[in-house]
Order: structure tokens, then sequence, then C-alpha cells
């Protein structure tokens, strides 16, 4: 029942209940759990947009560019005929985009250096990718440790309780104490580097905090369930229980807030180059690009319009994805359909009834 | 209770000790205070490090220096800087003040804006309003703060610096700002297609009407409140407050409102020119936070003089009211002295800054000092609020959501009561139970966020410090920094349960 039917109730409420009953009871039949997730995520629209632009924006950064596997000897070359740290002789006066859109009077072209250069002439397209496949890579990592981190003192706690709970909580207690950027800035001067790999574990290792609350709090309460004592009977051990049985029903917490914290984990590494405590030249990283060109605003503002636009850009992707994987694991969550679909649920009613008249 | 908060104070100074014991190790392990003098190039290099060392006593083992320091710490000695040989406690003094200054600015007005908004938001569930405001939340949760704040400082400061200094807003602009606000009204209020356009028509025709007014009375130049305005906004206020607080049915609440209102308006001429005249000499936080509660008391005061059997009621609505009242004069007398502000030398007519928390050299009275301070805080607040005032909105409509879905909403609608006191009574005010205890909590991410603010701002916080600090591998401002924070973290926690467990009446503490 929404708070819409509730404030304007309607003389046929009973029908519209059956209506939107009907809908959902179409929405779920004969279908698994995950099947029933998958396709509700498959219709959350921002969340789909999110995907294809990430995919879109992953894939731009890898092939252009190319990137290294394990070691810079092995290097998948790409596309784009610059490199993220060669000086090139510069195109435009003043190193200004060569892209061009459709309604200038030039008309659409991209150029050999479509998002400009620099005083020195990098190729900032070069600069931009090279940036994103950093700032992926912290948050991928940073969100793989902090989660593994997470789930596994949640679980530990909540499962055995008694002093390993205390003594795990306690433990995260004092990682929560000092704010994350705070520490993130102390640890990035130790860890950070041109290597973004060090920094992201180490940010990693201090950003699981809210996850291993959220888990422990799950297991907490899946762990009294019926179905965790018939396994039990059954002659399961520990370590089975928490991996098979409590880990699967509590996979919807997990994926949520891993998704939640990657997003800020982007957000935590940008600010950290920024601020000069994360990744360091020659590596690139997109905070870093805009702490490096922030003095450049006005006379060569694109240098620091693209890398922005792309931390924004998927930051943003990342948390549409999260919202829609909330959507869709929230067994709460029931969509509100269109008065269209509403009508046609009520008239096959209808005609349901009818039928069974006759 | 006492029970609870005793041992959660008692665990609290436990973690803090153990945190501050690893923060030290840790610290430690990343600075490097022989760092530049192992690059120098001076002959007697092996003398200048063989010198910091014993200044620093960095030949004793890390924990001795930790025990050290700490035993300082309880007997008040925070240490010194090495670097610059000032004691630590003297550099934080006036750092507590700047980042206090900044943070408590950013968190009551994304607190009071972000709720607001979130609430409606709310109450539109799944209209237009409700997702412009969802997106807008997830695009402000998406912005690095740093990057807005370079922004801000190129268009917030500059660009209205040159704007203020030939003050002209084409007509054109103000229509299309008229049609967009009259356009988010419309989507604000929602209803009818009629109601929307009537709605929509007036927030435009206001907006317009607004921008001409100060546009042509020269309003930019010479910024005030005065009394016309100073009437209209109190006679807004009046109704606003009564409408929210006890509705517009209740007479007596409305008579006190614009009583205060009146009263207000009548004795703005004495005090900014008696009052706050002889006062300037003698102004200061403490005397305005005194004023500010003398005219709350007169408001509730006059509440209870119009009696009635709901006189609490009526004081309620006559205390806001009177408060706002009195914070309009306030405003205003800080805004006459824009003119010489603006004029001064140390201004030279670029009056919003992009560095610092005061400008030096000023001059001018108590006023002046103030006008100063809140231009140097209003970018970096901007810059602060954002993400904080995204955060606030998805939490109260989530939470306002919740709590409209509740059984007592519905029986609360049953007994016929009026829409506002649903909302207002069983609606808003459950819906702040969890909110209030985000607040200590979100105030520790604040902090935290001030450090990118004050760096870009040039703010000597305590932000701006622990970086210097870092940077320069001073490990005792650095300490001190992280030792204040996880305080204020672990009292913020503890302050979080014990107002959970006060408001809501479900949560038990048993020690």
């Amino acid at each position: 029942m929404t708070s819409n039917n509730m404030t304007d109730p309607t003389p046929d409420d009973g029908r519209i209940e059956t209506a939107e009953n009907a809908i959902e009871l179409r929405e779920v039949e004969g279908k698994s759990q995950g099947q029933i997730v998958r396709s509700r995520f498959l219709r959350h629209k921002g969340a789909m947009t999110g995907l294809i632009v990430m995919a879109f924006i992953l894939v731009l950064a890898l092939t252009s560019i190319g990137f290294p596997v394990f070691t810079d000897s092995w290097y998948i070359s790409g596309w784009w005929a610059y490199g993220p740290n060669e000086t090139n002789p510069i195109v435009n006066p003043g190193g200004t985009p060569t892209l061009t859109m459709p309604w200038s009077p030039e008309g659409f072209a991209i150029g050999p250096h479509p998002f400009g250069q620099d005083e020195i002439g990098h190729d900032i397209f070069a600069r931009v990718m090279r940036g994103v496949q950093t700032s992926l890579l912290v948050m991928f990592v940073v969100g793989l440790v902090s989660t593994a981190v997470g789930v596994l003192v949640g679980a530990l706690s909540g499962f055995f309780r008694g002093w390993a709970d205390t003594a795990l909580m306690r433990m995260t207690d004092l990682v929560i104490t000092v704010p994350t950027i705070v520490i993130g800035a102390v640890l990035g001067k130790l860890f950070g580097g041109a290597d973004p790999l060090p920094l992201a574990i180490a940010l990693g290792a201090v950003t699981w905090t809210g996850l291993a609350r959220l888990v422990r709090g799950d297991f907490l309460s899946l762990r009294e369930r019926e179905f965790v004592d018939a396994a039990r009977v059954a002659g399961a051990s520990n370590s089975r229980i928490i991996f098979k049985h409590i880990l699967p029903n509590a996979i919807g917490v997990i994926i949520v807030s891993t998704t939640l914290l990657m997003s800020s984990a982007i957000l935590l590494e940008t600010a950290l180059s920024y601020l000069g405590f994360g990744i360091t030249p020659p590596n690139v990283s997109l905070g870093q690009l805009i702490n490096q060109y922030q003095s450049s605003f006005n006379t060569r503002p694109w240098l620091f319009w693209w890398p922005g636009l792309f931390i924004i850009a998927i930051a943003l992707c990342v948390n549409f994805i999260g919202d829609g994987l909330r959507d869709a694991f929230d067994p709460r969550q029931r969509r509100i359909p269109s008065a269209r679909k509403m009508a046609r649920a009520a008239a096959r009613g209808e005609a349901e009834v009818q039928a069974h008249a006759s | 209770m006492l029970t609870f908060i005793i041992r959660r104070v008692l665990i609290g100074l436990g973690i803090l000790l153990v945190s501050s014991f690893l923060l030290y190790l840790l610290v430690d392990l990343t600075i490097d205070p022989l760092e530049d003098l192992a690059q120098s190039t001076a002959t007697n290099k092996e003398f200048l490090i063989a010198q910091r060392i014993e200044q620093l006593e960095l030949d004793k083992p890390v924990i001795q220096r930790y025990f050290e320091w700490i035993g300082g710490i309880f007997t008040g000695d925070l240490g010194t800087a090495w670097r610059t040989n000032r004691p630590v406690g003297d550099l934080l003094q006036g750092a507590i003040i700047s980042t206090v200054q900044l943070v408590s600015a950013a968190t009551v007005l994304s607190i009071l804006l972000g709720v607001a908004v979130g609430i409606v938001s709310a109450l539109r569930q799944y209209s237009g309003f409700d997702y412009l405001i969802t997106f807008v939340s997830f695009l402000l949760f998406s912005l690095p703060s740093f990057w807005v704040a370079v922004l801000l400082k190129q268009w917030g400061a500059i660009g209205f610096n040159d704007f203020l200094a030939n003050p002209w807003i084409a007509w054109g602009i103000v229509i299309g700002l008229g049609i967009i606000a009259g356009f988010l009204w419309q989507l604000a209020i929602g209803g009818a297609l009629k109601r929307r356009l009537i709605n929509g028509a007036i927030g435009a025709a206001a907006t317009i009407g607004a921008l001409a007014f100060l546009q042509l009375s020269g309003w930019w130049e010479t910024p005030n409140i005065g009394p016309v305005i100073l009437a209209v906004t109190s006679v807004v206020i009046a109704f606003a407050v009564t409408a929210l607080s006890t509705g517009l049915k209740n007479r007596r609440a409305l008579y006190t409102a614009l009583t205060c209102a009146a009263l207000g308006v009548a004795l703005w001429y004495p005090v900014r020119f008696y009052l706050f005249y002889y006062l300037t000499d003698y102004m200061n936080w403490g005397v305005v936070a005194l004023l500010g509660l003398l005219a709350a008391g007169v408001g509730i005061g006059i509440g209870v003089l119009y009696r009635g059997p709901d006189w609490k009621q009526s004081a309620r609505t006559g205390g806001i009211v009177a408060f706002l009242v009195a914070g309009l004069i306030f405003i205003d007398q800080v805004m006459s002295v824009w003119g010489p502000y603006y004029n001064s030398n140390a201004i030279n007519g670029r009056p919003i800054p992009t560095i610092g928390d005061r400008t030096p050299n000023l001059g001018g009275n108590w006023w002046v000092g103030v006008l100063d301070s809140y231009t140097h805080l209003l970018l970096p607040t901007l810059a602060l609020m954002l993400i904080s005032f995204a955060g606030y909105t998805r939490y109260s409509r989530g939470s306002m959501l919740e709590v409209m879905n509740q059984d007592y909403i519905r029986t609360a609608r049953a007994k016929g009561l009026t829409e506002r006191t649903v909302v207002v009574r069983h609606g808003f005010r459950n819906s702040l139970i969890p909110l209030a205890t985000i607040v200590p909590l979100d105030v520790i991410t604040l902090i935290g966020g001030a450090i990118i603010t004050e760096r870009i701002f040039g703010r000597p916080g305590m932000g701006q410090l622990f970086l210097q600090s870092l940077d320069g591998a001073e490990i005792e401002p650095v300490m001190a920094y992280l030792l204040i924070v996880s305080f204020l973290a672990i009292v913020a926690n503890i302050i979080a349960d014990l107002i959970y467990a006060v408001l809501d009446p479900r949560i038990r503490v048993n020690a």
C-alpha cells in the first residue's frame, strides 16, 4: 500500500489492490529468487544506464591507450596514437581541444587531441584515460579488500558472538574513530606513490567497517532461523553453515554496500591524490590531474574539466548501479505500476470474472 | 541509564588510548623528519642529522616516545611543532575556532535545507519533484568536493565579485530565473493541472518581482533589509511558522505570531540605532546569544499573555517567530556596514574572498569583523554543505517514507485530523528519531571533509594544520589533531546512542 493510495482512497480500492497484486504476481510467479532480482535490476532504468556508461568508460580507457599486464614489459597497446606521458608538438594554439561539436562552424571533428593539450604538449585524452584506469583499479581493489575483510569480520562476530564478537567489534570501533579521509591521508603518505596497488589495499584496510557492522547484524538475525538449525542437525560444520547457508542470504546487503563503498572509494582516492597523498607522478590519477591543472583554470579550462567530468561520470554510474541493486534486492520494494498497466490488469481481471460467470 | 553512560565512556577512553597508540606508531612510520637533511648537500650534514636526532629524541624507541608524549597530554602539554618551535596548544587555538565556525555553519544549513527538501520529496513520492531531488542528490554524492571548490572559487568568488562591480542582471535572465523558480514551485507543491499552473505563475511572478525590486532599488550596491522588507518578511514568517507549528486555525497562535512580527518591526529603529549603536564596543557572540534568547523570551511571554487553554502552543509559536525576526534585525545590522566594508582599502571592491578566514588589516568595529568572517565562510560552507545536504535529503526522505507508511498514520487520518497535524505532529516528529542519531556521526564526516575545503580555501583550520604538519613530518601537531578528532568521534558515537535511547522508548539500555 502506498501513501498515494491512502491519501485519496477511491471507491474501487479493492479492485485496484487485486490489479496490483496480479501485476506483482506475474513478476514473481515461477521464478527463483535470483531470477526475480535479476529481472528487477535489468528493468531499473537508472542502473542500466549506469551500467552501460560504466562499461563504455571502462572499454574506452582500456583499449584506447592500452594497459600493462602484471609487468610493464608485457604491454597491450591500444588504438590511440599518444601515450599519457609523451610530450607532443602543440597542434592548436594554446593547446585548445581539437574536438569540435556538430553545431560549431567547423562541424564535428575529433582531431588529434580531442581533449586538448597542456602547456608542454601532453595529450589530455591519453592522460585522462590513464587516470581513469588508475582510479578504476583503486576503486575495484578497495571494493574487493574491504568487502573481504568486512564480510569476514562481520560474519565471524555475528555468527560466533561472545568474546569473538566483542573483540572484533572493539577492533571495528578502533578503525571507525578516525574519519576515512584523515587516516587515508596518513596511509596515503605511507603507501602512496606511482603504484596504485599498495594505496588501494591500504585504503581497503580502513573502509570495511560499515560493511562489517551490516553483515554482523544480518548474521545475528539469520543464525537464529530454522534453516540454520536444520543444517546443524544434519551435521553441517560451522564453516559450511556460514558460507553455504547464511552468507547467500546476506548477499543483497553485501553487494549493495560494496557498490556504494566503491563510489566513495573513487572519491576518496581522487581526493587523496588531489591533496598529494595518493598517486604521484609519473603515474596519473584523475584527482592528481585536477591538482596539477587547477591553476590553469583561466587559461586552459579543458585541463580541469575533463578529469572532473570523468570522476563524476564514474561515481554517478556506480551510485545508480548501487541504487538499482538495492531496489532489486529489497523484498519490500514494490514498483508502482503505471496507470495504463493497472487498467490493463483490471480489465483482464474483469474478463476472467465474466468468463467464470458464463 | 547512568551505568550505561559510565560504561560507554570508560570503553571510549580505552579505545581512545589504544587508537592513539596505534596511530602514533603509524604516523611515526609514515613521516621521516630527517628526509630534508638526507637530501641536503650541506657540508656538516652528519652533524645536522645528529643534532636533529637529539632534538627529536629519535634515538629512543618509538614506544618510549609515545609514553612520553601521552604523559605530556595528561599534564596538559600537547608538545611542540619542532619546525617552528611553537607549542601545539597555541597552534590549535585559532585553528579550532576556524574549523568549528566552518563545520557548524555547514552542519546547521545542510540539516535545515536537507531535511526540508527530503520531507517534501517523501510527501510527494514518485512525483517529478521527487525524481528531480533524487537525481540531484545522487549527483551531489558523486561530486568530488575539491573539484566543486575550485569551480566555486572561480565562479562564486571571482564571477560574483565582477558582478558586484557592475550589478545588473539582464531582464531576459531575470525572466528565465523566474520561470525556473515557478517551475520548481509547482513541482514541489503539485496537485491538479490548474493548481500547478496557478502556483507556477505565482512563483514565477514573485521571483521576477523580487529580483526586479532588488535590481531597481540598487539593492546589490547597498544590501539591507530595512523596515519595508523586514515588515513583509516578518509577516510571512509569522504565517509560515504558525501554519507549521499549530495551523492557521489556531487564532491565538496566529495573533501571537503577528504581534511578535509587529513588535519586531516597531523595535527595528530603536534596536538598530540605539541599542546596537551603544553596544557596538561591547559586542561579542555571547551578547548576541543573550539578545536572541531575550527575543525568544519576549515572544514566549506574548504567547502566554494571549492565554487560552492552549497557551503553550502560542508561546512556542511566539518564541520561534520572535527569534527569527530578531535574527533578521541582526542580519540587517551586519549588512549596514556593507558600504564601508566594500569600499575599504583591504577589500578593494572584491568582497567575496577565496583565501583565508579573515581579512588582514581590515580594522573597523565588531560588525565589520562579523561581516568579514561571513564573506569568508560563504564559499567553503557551500562546498562543504553539498555532500552532507545530499545525505540529509536521502535520510530524511527515507525515514519520512517509513513513518508515513505506519499504521498510526492511518489511524491519525482516520480520526479526522487535518493533514497538517498528521504530517507535522505524527509524521515529521517520528521521522526525526533516526535522523537525530545520524547528525553526530555526520559532523565527524564533515570535520574530515573540512580538510579538503580548508586546503583549497586556505583557511587556517585544524585540517590545514594536520596536512601541513603531516607534510612537514611534525608528529606532535599531527597526533594532537588525530587525538582531538578521535575523541570527538567517540563522543559523537556515545551521543548518537544516547539520543536513540532517549528518543525511542522501544530501545532499552540495560547496562
